[in-house]
Parts: structure tokens; sequence; C-alpha cells
């Protein structure tokens, strides 16, 4: 019987769930491009921001996938689409599909369902798996069945379900695995679904349970303290919240990978694939069903365009970790074989199903794979890759090729042993690293250790989770597929050409898969360095614009390399004895460490306990010694860098904030620098300070919250604040800022900073400052002026003093 | 014997080499044969009775003024001013000159029943003093007399209430000065006149104005005519600020000046080796020398600079004149010439010249980039009168560390200036167009002018103005053991050694060239014929 697919289509109204993934997107052109008779309805899951519709516009006809079609059909494309493609809102993890009527019309009205909608991550936990894996195909099919009922007139033949499952289901066991329901297959054991969709449900409530124990609690909130530092309650709070999630996610990852293995299965994906394999069996009732399992799809061979991708799936971060020499070794045996097979021959085996219709219950497997009729050896990958990359490298940002590394095929434990053991020591070296008194340049160069610590484990989690597949020893049959091949005509032979003979594997992977995976990647594939500006330039350009911007400056260690103490130190040595200078200089020196930790525990009990010191010290004196104190240690301790950026922001016209915990008569010579000035000050009494302070700084979220009040005086939102702060402390107001600038940061915000694309700045003190060891005044060397002057007697003074 | 007068030394193959300073430190040089070495006269002995020297002085003045003592009255304002943390250099030791004057003057005050006396530090737009300057230069018992009670003030060039503006000269130049110096009954000015340039009218008319006044001498076209700054008569500097003094005089300011000349013993006894000629060093100085040496190159910079900048120097005073203020300072010249002036025959097509620690800008503070480029090109280069040491188109070879660092409380403008306006420009007239009038009036730089450490937000590239005559008449800068970066900031070339930079001259000069090194300090005046 010859097949004339588009004929046979023509008509046909096709449904499709998943057409924003990599095979959905795929079928969907082929349908629109190849078999022009027929209509096409995708349901689609509303996103957070976009209802269904825009997001088939934008995810789906948007997609590169679409620009051939786009050339051929020129300005009719818009149209085209638009009267063949109707979007559905739906989602195929809610019973029902979540459909409005309006959907189960169009549904209903529907002769094919393919069910492509997969979560395709082979770690993703194991709850949503089950969702959308494990109950998916069942759903899409009792939903059919109800519309059939409800929706479909009488006369007209049910639709036909196509489901998309994976060859993998049954890779379970060595040999060959025929194209029959897994049922079927001996070497199987599959348990009640039901009890397995019970129970990962139930795990999941046992995780979150089990997340929230106290002693589990007060391990998160310390990780997060250990990655955050004093960054606030809220902040914190946020972290520690979202520390519990990736917990049960974890959990949840770990248990169905588990559960999966436990089985025979590589991973939770293949698992509940298979269940829901037999749970679409049994709950399909009369519906025709044809599951198509692909195995490993990769980049297409020829339709749309070679090469066409969409998304980094599996191979292809392992492949460009390999051409960047990260990945130094892969287990796996070069005899095994690599079961891959190009988008476009799935999708037009799909096509073919289709056009084929229900068969009789014995054909209702297909399974679309190349290991059988054309294998590529593991071994043969490896050397293609190695040989295209040494020829094509990739460069390192000093414009260098990246030699590619040897890989010696060793076993899948030593592989997974070794890299263990170096992300645990590095694990270790980046704690330590963040705990280093380090600040500004030091403290980013540092960062590298965090750096081989995520490569390292991002190895580790490539080699977890694929390992397996290039170990994999079943054989996927296709006769089957074959035999469909075989009916097609010779036209549909070469427009839905779904033979895997037809890809000569080193063609493939040299010409269309590589090349394709390199600009995927957006990897440097020129040793030339990139014109970049320098990073203080760019820095400079992103922060300093004339549009209006308000800009908020932290003191301690952003503006200035001093702190409350210091100040203090000076102001109290001012008018002492040397001996007693000295003395207590080193009294706050050994009580150093012990202020510093109340102050990293709480920014505003510190401060409210250490301005104690300043009870019953003369006002007026103290706020004239200041003046000194500015010139004689602050101005020789501030970064000229961070004194200029000020400058530089207020020459833009940018109003400038200065919060800050130190006192109000300490930097009052800073003044001229900012519009506004939030900082300490303390209670007076008869001319003396009480000790108490009058006004606290905000801290913490506070901050944050003034920073924004602050802005708004100004009439600007919170996007224009631009805000320097050094220290986790200041988080919450990093956070909420516009451009946060971090300036000579510790280790922990250096890593926080890097990871979110904060500009950081290093500032440095003058380097022709005098030295300054410790914070003491000058010894004043006479009696102080009285601030009133008069003129007069001077020559009596003068007669009254003897020599 | 008497002091023997300076000299120039033609080196030949016997000749040691020679010491060039090179800011904290030393390099010995030994220079191409033929090369001529101009050394300063030996130091001559101070006054006896330094005392009474002053006290003679102050009775029997010179030009058209009456002895102090008659000057005085029970009911009068009078007003001391004194030259500021910028001479002598380096510091001397107490007794500061100013302080045996300034105590003279108001013994003569009190006893004459004088109530109304305030003393002014004449800072212009200098930083302003600390109290431990003010009681080296004034004494113990003068700051603790005046300084309590609000009577010690430093000119504040950006107090507009305490300004007073006298009118313009027939020039146009504007003449702004301290109002309580303006509007007193006498106004003394104690001046140490460590070089030619210092003193005359230029005491009162550029220590005691302010902006407004300065820029009208202290600009590029007025430096780049100042042939030199130590020739008065042949200074465009000092023309203005003469035509500016006598305004001051017209309008009624009666002046009283003292000027002081000093030897040239300025440094002290374990550095004795610094005042010699080298062929003539003792054992011990050479001892002292190579101690020296070795012990500065295992010093850190910052200690070795606090230890240079505590050094006191030893001067004794040659000469007190006071009265009226110009037949004062022909006086002073006189006596300065008998001390600094050597005659030396032709100009040179290279000039070598190593810079010490210290500039009138850095006391207590470090020798920025611009302040070495200032002290060599506008300070050295300017050591003679009649013709430059070197001849127009030469090269000048200076050995400085120069290093890239600045005083963040004393020299904040000249962060900005150096990292700034030097990166985009070198050209004087470029920045006194484009960046003068932004840096003179910068709020921030004003600020801590006022109430801070800081030099005026101006004075950077008055420094750079400084260096015109030199710049304009060279053919070539080239620093020698500089940090390469900063030397090129500012447009001259970095040389690793002397050898080199005498090889990279001849690119300019040409082959064979001529070689005169001035070995200063001590401080010398070259009568080039």
């Amino acid at each position: 019987m010859d097949v004339v697919i588009a004929d046979d289509l023509a008509g046909k109204r096709i449904a499709i769930t998943g057409a924003t993934g990599f095979l959905g997107t795929a079928l969907v052109e082929r349908l629109l491009r190849c078999v022009p008779g027929s209509d096409i309805v995708v349901l689609v899951r509303p996103g957070r921001r976009q209802n269904a519709a825009e997001r088939t516009a934008r995810e789906i006809i948007r997609n590169d996938c679409f620009d051939r079609l786009r050339g051929e059909l020129g300005g009719d494309f818009d149209a085209t689409v638009a009267r063949r493609l109707t979007t559905v809102a739906g989602d195929v993890t809610n019973d029902g599909l979540g459909l409005d009527e309006e959907g189960k019309a169009v549904l209903a009205s529907c002769d094919i369902v393919v069910h492509a909608a997969a979560s395709v991550s082979f770690d993703a936990p194991i709850d949503s798996a089950v969702e959308v894996n494990l109950l998916g195909p069942s759903r899409v099919a009792t939903t059919v069945n109800d519309l059939v009922v409800s929706h479909r007139p009488t006369n007209a033949p049910p639709p036909h379900l196509i489901s998309v499952s994976t060859a993998y289901v049954s890779s379970g066991h060595r040999g060959d695995a025929f194209e029959q329901p897994i049922s079927d297959s001996p070497y199987i054991a599959v348990p009640d679904w039901r009890s397995e969709v019970e129970a990962v449900r139930r795990a999941r409530s046992d995780a979150q349970a089990d997340s929230r124990t106290p002693a589990r609690l007060a391990k998160f909130r310390k990780m997060a303290r250990g990655e955050l530092g004093a960054a606030g309650t809220a902040l914190l709070a946020k972290r520690t919240e979202r520390l519990r999630e990736d917990w049960v996610t974890d959990r949840l990852v770990e248990l169905g990978r588990a559960r999966a293995q436990a089985l025979g299965w590589p991973d939770a994906y293949a698992f509940t694939k298979s269940l829901g394999e037999v749970a679409l069996a049994d709950t399909k009732g009369d519906l025709a069903v044809t599951v198509v399992r692909p195995s490993i799809v990769e980049s297409s061979l020829a339709d749309p365009v070679p090469g066409w991708i969409r998304g980094f799936r599996m191979a292809e971060p392992v492949i460009i970790s390999y051409a960047r020499g990260l990945l130094k070794q892969f287990p796996g045996t070069p005899e095994g074989v690599l079961d891959v097979i190009p988008v476009d021959l799935v999708a037009a085996a799909i096509i073919a199903v289709a056009a084929h219709g229900p068969g009789s219950p014995e054909e209702s497997v297909y399974q679309v794979a190349s290991g059988v009729r054309n294998p590529l050896r593991y071994g043969t990958l490896v050397s293609l890759c190695e040989a295209w990359f040494t020829e094509h490298p990739l460069y390192d940002t000093h414009g260098q090729p990246i030699v590619v590394p040897q890989w010696s095929f060793p076993g899948r434990g030593k592989v997974q042993g070794d890299l263990r053991r170096a992300s645990a020591g590095l694990r270790l070296a980046e704690s330590f690293v963040k705990r280093l008194p380090i600040r500004g340049d030091l403290a980013e160069r540092a960062l590298w250790v965090e750096e081989r610590r995520d490569l390292a484990e991002r190895a580790l989690g490539y080699v977890e989770l694929y390992g397996s597949y290039v170990e994999t020893e079943t054989r996927f049959r296709i006769e089957r597929t074959l035999a469909l091949f075989d009916s097609l005509d010779e036209t549909d032979r070469k427009a839905f050409c779904f033979d895997p003979a037809v890809v000569e594997w080193p063609r493939y992977i040299r010409e269309v898969h590589l090349p394709s995976v390199v600009t995927h990647a957006r990897a440097r594939t020129s040793p030339s360095k990139r014109v970049t500006e320098k990073r203080d330039d760019r820095t400079r350009r992103r922060i300093l614009t004339t549009e209006r911007r308000c800009a908020a400056f932290d003191l301690e260690q952003t503006l200035i390399n001093s702190n409350v103490v210091e100040s203090y130190g000076w102001l109290a040595t001012r008018h002492l004895t040397p001996l007693r200078r000295v003395q207590l200089a080193v009294e706050l020196m050994v009580e150093g460490p012990h202020l510093l930790a109340i102050d990293r525990r709480d920014r505003s009990d510190f401060l409210r306990s250490f301005y104690r010191r300043y009870e019953g010290a003369p006002a007026d004196r103290v706020r004239d010694d200041a003046w000194e104190l500015f010139s004689d240690l602050l101005l020789i301790r501030a970064f000229p860098g961070a004194i200029e950026r000020v400058r530089a922001h207020r020459a833009l016209g940018h109003p400038t904030l200065l919060i800050t915990g130190a006192l109000d008569f300490v930097i009052a010579p800073l003044r001229p620098l900012f519009d506004e000035i939030v900082c300490a000050s303390l209670g007076e009494k008869d001319g003396r300070f009480t000790g108490e302070l009058v006004s606290t700084p905000p801290t913490g979220e506070a901050r944050a919250i003034m920073l924004g009040e602050w802005a708004a005086s100004h009439g600007l939102d919170l996007e224009r604040t631009v805000a320097y702060a050094d220290s986790t402390s200041d988080l919450p107001m990093l956070d909420v800022a516009g451009l946060p600038v971090v300036v000579n940061p510790e280790p922990k915000l250096a890593a926080i900073a890097r990871r979110r694309g904060w500009p950081i700045e290093e500032w440095e003190r003058a380097r022709g400052g005098p030295w300054v060891p410790l914070a003491i005044a000058t010894r004043r060397t006479g009696p102080r002026s009285p601030a009133p002057r008069q003129l007069g007697s001077a020559g009596k003074d003068w007669k009254g003093v003897t020599r | 014997m008497s002091p023997r007068p300076g000299f120039v030394l033609e080196v030949d193959r016997s000749t040691p080499p020679t010491l060039f300073w090179h800011g904290e430190g030393f390099r010995f040089e030994q220079l191409p044969e033929g090369s001529r070495v101009v050394y300063p006269p030996e130091s001559l002995d101070g006054l006896a009775d330094p005392d009474a020297a002053i006290r003679h002085a102050l009775e029997h003045p010179v030009g058209d003024s009456a002895p102090l003592s008659a000057l005085l009255k029970p009911e009068m304002r009078l007003t001391i001013a004194f030259d500021d943390v910028s001479l002598p250099l380096p510091p001397m030791r107490r007794p500061d000159m100013r302080q045996r004057v300034v105590e003279a003057v108001l013994d003569a005050a009190a006893a004459a029943g004088v109530d109304d006396v305030v003393l002014i530090a004449a800072l212009a737009l200098h930083r302003r003093m600390t109290d431990n300057e003010l009681r080296h230069a004034l004494g113990d018992r003068v700051f603790d007399a005046f300084a309590p009670h609000g009577l010690l003030l430093q000119h504040d060039a950006e107090d507009p209430a305490a300004l007073v503006h006298l009118g313009l000269t027939e020039q146009g130049e504007d003449v702004e000065i301290n109002r309580r110096a303006a509007e007193s009954d006498l106004l003394v000015y104690v001046n140490i006149n460590l070089s030619a340039m210092d003193g005359g009218h230029k005491s009162v008319a550029t220590g005691l104005a302010s902006y407004r006044s300065l820029k009208h001498h202290h600009n590029v076209r007025t430096l780049q005519h100042s042939r030199s700054l130590m020739d008065r008569h042949h200074s465009e500097m000092h023309s203005s600020n003469w035509r500016m003094g006598r305004l001051i005089k017209n309008a009624g300011v009666k002046i009283f000046q003292i000027e002081s000349t000093l030897n040239l013993d300025m440094f002290p006894s374990q550095f004795s080796f610094l005042q010699k000629r080298e062929w003539e060093w003792s054992l011990a100085d050479r001892a002292g020398f190579h101690s020296t040496r070795l012990a500065l190159d295992h010093t850190p910079p910052r200690l070795a600079r606090q230890i240079f900048q505590s050094m006191l120097s030893p001067y004794a005073p040659t000469s007190v004149q006071a009265g009226e203020v110009e037949a004062v300072h022909d006086l002073t010249l006189e006596n300065l010439h008998r001390q600094q002036l050597v005659a030396v025959e032709g100009q040179t097509d290279i000039l070598t010249m190593g810079l010490p620690y210290l500039s009138p800008y850095n006391v207590n503070s470090i020798m920025n980039p611009i302040l070495v480029a200032c002290l060599g090109l506008g300070y050295f280069f300017n050591l003679y009168r009649g013709r430059p040491l070197v001849r127009e188109g030469g090269v000048c070879i200076i050995s400085h560390p120069t290093p890239w660092a600045f005083n963040p409380v004393h020299h904040p403008s000249y962060i900005d200036f150096f990292e700034q306006v030097l990166a985009d420009t070198t050209d004087m007239f470029e920045i006194e167009k484009r960046y003068e009038q932004q840096f003179a009036t910068d709020p921030w730089y004003i600020h801590l002018y006022r109430t801070s450490y800081a030099y005026h937000g101006v004075h950077p590239l008055y420094m750079w103005y400084w260096c015109a005559h030199a710049l304009d008449y060279l053919g070539g800068v080239i620093i020698v053991g500089g940090d390469r970066a900063a030397v090129r900031r500012m447009g001259f070339k970095p040389a690793s050694t002397l050898a080199d930079a005498l090889e990279m001259a001849e690119d300019i000069v040409g082959r064979g060239p001529s070689i005169t090194h001035l070995h200063a300090p001590p401080l010398l005046v070259a009568d080039v014929s």
C-alpha cells in the first residue's frame, strides 16, 4: 500500500502538545511546510507573563526553525500561520488538561493528537517527572475520550493519539528491544503505576515535612548565613527558604534516580516514560493509540535546515565542556553505540505514522533509532569531535586555541570517584577562602576556587546523568518503522525520510552537528581577542550617564578604609598623655576581635553599645577635634577613587546620599560631597554627650527602604538608583538598587556580585599618604583656641609671657 | 680660610663618580670625560649674634622708612605676616629665623604698648600649616601667646570677608589681598629668603593674595616670559608682582619688610658629604655616604621618606635687612648672590640634575610627579642669571624616582589633575583654557583648602605652569630611574640609567654633546656668560 502523506493528511486537523519543545517545534514546522492541507492545533501552557497565544508566537513561530518557511512564503507567511495554526491554552499536568470550553471544542474537532509534551530533563524531581511523563499521556487519552463523548459528532471517526515516548524505556536490559509494549517484554519489571504515583506524591509531602524540622531549618539558616553573611533578616529568610526548597527538590531528584535505578532504568526520565506508556495503555479505553519511541534526538540532518537545534540538549553541554578543555574524562567504551537520531527523522516518522493511521493493535509501537541499522560508535564520535575541534578549536580569553583533552575511556566508577574527590576538596577550599579576611582584588582572585569547584561539580553532573547512555548495550530494533518507510512512495521517502541509514555519521558530526552546537553555545571561535573596553571604562560608562540617577554610598570600606572604632580611638586619645594614648590604643586593639564579632552579628546593637563610650565627652571640643580627625586619619584612609566617583555623580547632577553608622560630627567634613547624609547622632546634655543615640542609622532592610524613599523624594524610582557598598550586610540595599556597585568586596560579596553581574570597583588608598599604623591622634601641643576671636591685648599677653 | 666660591669642575679620568640626588636616596654616576659639574660655593659663616643683627636692622631700616619703634603706636592695628612652611628647605633647626624676627618685632610692639596684634601665615594658595609647624616656625612662646586667642591666623584666600580688592594695576591686574593685612596701620612682613625668587613685592602681593589676583602672574604666558624666576629684572612674574606691590603701597598699605638670608649649611653633620665635593670627601664622608646608601637600599620608601622629612638643617642667617620693600630686597639679593652665585662660562647641550626628596610644596609630604617636574623644570632649571645653563633646544636629564603617588590630604586636586587632565593633554595653554576655571572654583577643593590641609584646587596647574619656560625652551626632558608610567604621563621620556638617558639625548642634540651637571642642593645660581 502506497501512502501519500500530504494527501492522506489533507483536511485533517492535528493537535500537538509540547509544541514549544524541540521535537514539537520541528513537527509544527514540518506540517506547516510539507503538509499544506492540514490544520494544526497547538496545546500551550499559559506562561506567567504571556498567555498561550503569545507563547506560540514568541516561542514557536519566531524560532529560526521557521526561517525557511518564512522565506518560501514571503508575505503570505503570517496569513498562512494565522489560518492554519490554532492555539489552545492547556496544561498536561492538569486532569482534563485545563481546557476551557472553546479549547475543548477545538481539541474535540482534531483528527490526530500528537502528545509530545515531556519533561526531558534527566534530573527532574521525580514528582514533576511523574506528573508530566507518567500521567501526561493518560491524561491526554482520558480527555480525548471524554471529548469524543461530549463534543464530537457521533458519525466522526475517533481521533488517533500518537504518544511520543523514548526508546530508552527498554534500556533496562541488554540486547534487542523490540517495538512492542513494555508490558510484553519479559525483561522489564513494571511496577503498578498507580502506587508509584501515590508514593511519589507522598514523597513530596514527606520531603516537605522533613525539610521543616528544626534541625534542618537551622542548617539551612546557617548555610544562608555562610553565603550572605549578615545580610539582614529578610534576605537571610529568603535565602533560607530557597535553600529549603532546593533541598526538597534535590531529595526528590535523588529519590527518582534511586527508584529508577532500583527498577533497572538509567534515570527518572526513562522510568517515568515507561510507566507513562503503561498508564496510557491502561487508560486509553477505545482510543486508537500509537507510541513513537525516538532514541536521543539531536540536531536536524536536513529539515528545515541542516543543524537546526533548539535548546541546549543532552550531548551539547558535554561536547562544549570537552571543547573548552574542561571535561578531561568521560566514561564509556569506544565500541559502545550511542543511539542518536536527528530531529527531522523523528518528525517525519511521526507524520508518517499519523498519515498511516492507527494500524492493528500489534502495530502500536514504532521506534525511531539508529543503533541497529546505522550504529554510531562512541569511539568514532569521540575521535570525530577530537579531530574537528583540533581543526576548529575554541579559543580562551587570551585568544589562544584550546587543546582538547584525550579521553582514555575509563570506567564510570573511576571518573565519578575522581570528580567527587576533586569537588569535595574544592568545596572545602572554597569555604575556607570565603572566611578569609581579604578584600577587593585579592578576594576576587580567590574566587577561582569557586570557579573550579563549579566546573568539577558540573562535570560530575554530566557523568552521573549521561554516563549510562554511552554505556547502554540495548539494541533498539526498528523493523516496524522501516516497514512503514518502505510503504511510502518515492516522493514521500524523500520528503519524509526517516530511515536512519541516510545519516552519514562522519559528515553529520563534522558538517552539521558540531558547527551547530558551537554556534549555539556562542563559544569563542576566533583567535582575535574581542575588542573589549577595559573593565573600569565599561563600568564607568554604565554608571556615569547623563540620565537622571541618584547615588547612595556606604562609608566604611566603601569611601574610607576606616571604622567607627578608629574614629573613636583617635578622638579619645587626642587629649591624653602619651602613655595613656598608647594604653587606650592597645586596649582598643585587644578588644578589636570582640567588637568585630558584635558588629557582624548586629550592626545596630554594636553601634548603640559602642557609642556609649562617648558618654560625658565635651561635645564642642569633640566636634572641633573631628575636623582634625578628618585630615589626620579619614582623608589619609580615604579612597581617592571613591571620592572622585561621588564628585563625578554630582557633576552629572545626580543627587548623592551617604548612609553610614558613623557619627554626625565625624562625617561633618564630608558634607559638601553629599546632598543628604543619614548617620548616627548622640544626645547631648549640658554640653556633654550622653552616649545615647538620638537617631540610629538604618541598617539591613531599613537601608533598602530608605534608599527607595530617598529616590522617590527626588522623583526617581529604584531602577534609577546606584548603590555603592562593600559588605554583605548591605545586600538588602544592593539588592533593590537599580545599579548596585560593589566596592572592594569580601570573598562572599565578590562571589555574589560576580554571579549577578554587578560591577566591582577596586578602590585603594592614595599611595603617597603617610603611614598611620594606629588610630592615635596627633598630639595637641597647646591649649585650644576658644572659638570667639577677640583681637586686643596681644601686646599685654606677650608682655606677660616670660621666656 | 674664608669659604671658597662656587666651582666648575671639568670631569677627567681621575674624577670620582658624581653624587646625584635621587629622591630619598642618591645615585653615584660617572659622567663622561669633558663634562662639567657646577658646585655651589661653600657655606658662609652665619651672623655672630643674629638677635642683635635683627634688632639693629629694625632700628636702622633701609630705604624710605622710619625705624620700627617709631612706627609703633599703642592704638594701632599691627599685623605681622610671615612666610609659610614652604620656606626654608629643609626646615631649619629651632630657633627658626621667623621666630627670632617675630619675637623681636613683638618685643618692640610690646614696648610701644601695641594691643592689637595679629599674626598671619602668608599661605597664598598653599595648604594651611599644622599647629606643630606653626609652633616650629614661630616658637612656643609666640604660638602660646597668640594661637589660643585666635590671633594667629592663616591667610584664607577663599574667604570673601577676609579679602579686600585694592584696585587694578596699570596693566589691569586685580590686586586683592588679605583684608586684615591691608587695613592694618602697619603690616610687618617677615621673610626667609632662601632663593632670589622670594621676597620683595612678591611677599605681600603673592603671599597674602587670592586667586583673583594671582592668576595675573601665575599663568602660562607670564611664566614663559620669566627668564629666569631667579632674576627679577628679567622675570614677567616679578614685574607683575612689582606693579601690584606699588599699587598696594599707593593704596596706603604701610609695609615694613624684613628679609633675611641664610647660608648654605643645609644638611646636618651626619650628611656632611652632601655639602662637599666628591674628591674632597674624607674617610668619614665616604663611610657616611656608603652606609647611608646601604641603609636606604634596605629601608621601605615610606620610612625613608619619614626619615628625610624629619631632617632639620643647621642653617645660619647671613644677613637681616628691614625697611622699605624695594630697598630691602635689593640688599637681600646682594647678600644672596654673595652666597649662591657661581660664574659659568657658556651653555651646554645637556643639563643633568639630581632632585632631592623635597620641594617647597611637599614639606612633611610626598613629592608627587607634578612636584618633581616643578622642582626640576620650574626651580632648578631657573637657577640661572643671564642665560640658562642649557642651550635652547637642549636636553634636561633629571634623576628622581618620580613615584606615581600622592598625599591625599595635601594634594587632592593633584590626584585628579594627574589622573584626568594630564591623561587628556599636557599642553599648558590647553590646560589653562579648558581646566583652570574648573579646578580653581571646585567647591570640594575649596572646602579642603579651607578646612583641611590641602593645597588649593588650582595649585597643581600652577606647578605645571611653573615648567612653562623650560618646556618652551628645551628640546627634551628625560627622567632617570622614575616610574615609567608617571614620567610618560607628563610627556617626558623615562630612562633606566644615566648612560641610557645620555644616549637618548644625543638623538635630540646630536653626537658628542657637552654635558653640565648642576650639583645642587645646596642651592646655587649659575651666572652664565
